[in-house]
């Protein structure tokens, strides 16, 4: 895989090289290629939506794992993992028509009013743009997230809990200690939902606005490396410009499988470890 | 009487609003979901009817369905099963009865990492390698593109499902002389063949949703298609370009889609749930 999207890009690695990535030029028309807004667009909007999917993600699994009865978390556990079954595309559909006005009616104003102060939130308010992207993404990686985190809280051994509730913990102090205990296996499931958040192409297309320019403002539209793709490859024409997009596709594929082996690698070394003492 | 000193009353107070916080997140997340399947239901089933499902596409304002896009989906999912499942079966297979050393474990990595792969980029993999070649889009590279996101989920569910079968089954077949080979094909793999299924079923619902790789190897098309050389409608495009397009017409259309296919994949997913309850 590497080795065909490499040698399809070479064209463009010959002609940009590195700069290729440091480069805020992207102009099909004059065969000026840089990335560098695409690969900005898609790290904020996947901040974003890990800012907001981590403590979410988390206060799912310890109320499942922790708190909940079996007979309330099992369909709960059902129910979160349908979230994931939701096609990327419908979640586009649901994000332009119903989650993008509601946020220009709703949520970015009262954004724009009251932390306007921030370079953020300043620009003019439409609901397409990095924060509905962003938003769009957190849903959808939440599932991902709360799954291993779920598996990991569970792997954590109860002798754990027994000596922290017998030394007269309360039940959130008892949860801390789980937390601490599974926190490797947790930076994983952050890696694996980021992994998932930067490739993610078509819920992020529909609502970012594509337009590869780099603004403060997360009410600007933005673009990212998947989106690009998604959205050029069928009008590149020229050879230039298919290699400068397949080299896009080549550093995401670089990224998310770096992001993805280090994921895996946390994750597996508290489930072995767990494993081995049971 | 017992005096509660002011640090204790703050770790009772902790407590209790991080125990909300978490059934708080729970019922946000669930909420979410909720919405969204009303969403589509609600905005969907004013245009669903028999035409819409039959027809194919036509000009803004004059109707039309997704007949087409149906069975091009359906299409696509059969040559992604011709191609993805044998792969993916044997692979599974391979990792949990004969997988042990270091490259069971390479592959088993492998694996695992390529199930976080990009779709767009599996999309872009297949465009350089079979459409550039072949100069045009084609159902057949679709059925590819799909084929590969699908092996590593059936891969890693049939490693799982098989590891389920009890050793001493494997045990009894080899104290009676049958050699490995044996054991495994006719003893292993049909004790455990409701599981692979399942397995199996999950990555059709998994690739039913894809678009990103189909956007620039199956393409779309507008009409009724049956050759493997052209490009093949589908659902999700369909969706996508409707919903990108400026017409309400178009918009209610994509509503309608999107009501199709999640229904199809919520039928998958909670067939799946009611068998693997009752097996394991």
């Amino acid at each position: 895989m590497i080795v065909a999207l490499a040698a399809k890009s070479i064209l463009s690695i010959r002609q940009f090289g590195f700069s290729f990535v440091t480069s805020q030029q992207w102009d099909p028309v004059k065969s000026q290629f840089g990335a560098l807004p695409f690969i900005y667009g898609t790290v904020v909007s996947s901040a974003i939506a890990l800012l907001i999917s981590v403590p979410l993600s988390l206060g799912i699994a310890v109320f499942l794992v922790e708190q909940a009865p079996y007979y309330v978390s099992r369909p709960i556990t059902f129910l979160v993992e349908l979230l994931a079954a939701i096609p990327s595309v419908v979640y586009g559909v649901w994000g332009i028509f119903v989650l993008a006005p509601f946020l220009r009616v709703h949520v970015e104003p009262f954004l724009a009013r009251w932390f306007g102060w921030l370079p953020l939130f300043q620009g003019s308010i439409t609901g397409i743009g990095l924060l509905t992207a962003g938003i769009i993404l957190a849903i959808m990686v939440t599932p991902i997230i709360t799954a291993v985190v779920r598996d990991v809280l569970a792997a954590v051994p109860d002798s754990q809990r027994e000596a922290a509730l017998a030394l007269g913990a309360t039940k959130w102090e008892t949860t801390r200690v789980v937390l601490v205990n599974g926190a490797p296996g947790i930076a994983g499931a952050v890696m694996l939902g980021l992994g998932r958040a930067l490739g993610e192409t078509m819920a992020v297309t529909m609502v970012i606005g594509n337009r590869p320019e780099i603004s403060a403002s997360l009410f600007a539209p933005s673009y990212t490396i998947a989106s690009a793709i998604a959205n050029e490859f069928t009008e590149a024409t020229q050879d230039i410009y298919l290699s400068a997009l397949i080299e896009l596709g080549l550093i995401l594929f670089l990224v998310t499988f770096v992001v993805n082996g280090i994921a895996r690698l946390l994750v597996w070394n508290v489930t072995r470890r767990t494993g081995a003492t049971a | 009487m017992r005096r509660i000193s002011s640090s204790d009353r703050q770790r009772r107070v902790t407590n209790a609003v991080m125990t909300s916080f978490t059934g708080l997140c729970t019922l946000f997340a669930v909420s979410i979901l909720a919405i969204i399947f009303a969403y589509i239901a609600w905005q969907g089933i004013g245009s669903v009817n028999l035409r819409f499902l039959l027809d194919s596409p036509r000009p803004v304002g004059e109707g039309g369905g997704i007949g087409n896009a149906i069975i091009g989906t359906g299409v696509l999912l059969l040559l992604a099963s011709v191609f993805g499942m044998p792969i993916g079966i044997a692979a599974g297979v391979y990792l949990s009865e004969f997988g042990r050393g270091k490259f069971a474990s390479i592959v088993r990595f492998v694996v695992d990492t390529l199930t976080g792969i990009p779709s767009i980029v599996t999309g872009v993999f297949v465009y350089a390698i079979i459409v550039l070649p072949l100069k045009h889009f084609s159902a057949f590279a679709g059925g590819v593109a799909l084929a590969l996101i699908m092996v590593p989920i059936v891969a890693r569910t049939t490693e799982e499902m098989i590891k389920l079968v009890p050793q001493n089954l494997r045990e009894g077949a080899l104290a009676l002389g049958a050699p490995q080979w044996r054991v495994t094909l006719g003893i292993v793999i049909p004790a455990a063949a409701s599981g692979i299924a399942t397995g199996a079923m999950l990555a059709i619902a998994r690739v039913s949703g894809e678009t990103a790789p189909l956007l620039f190897t199956a393409f779309g098309s507008r009409f009724f298609n049956y050759r493997l050389d052209e490009p093949i409608a589908s659902l999700t495009v369909q969706i996508y370009n409707y919903a990108l397009s400026p017409y309400d017409d178009w918009h209610a259309q994509a509503w309608a889609a999107t009501l199709v296919l999640m229904t199809l994949i919520l039928i998958i997913n909670i067939v799946v749930r009611f068998f693997t309850r009752k097996k394991f």
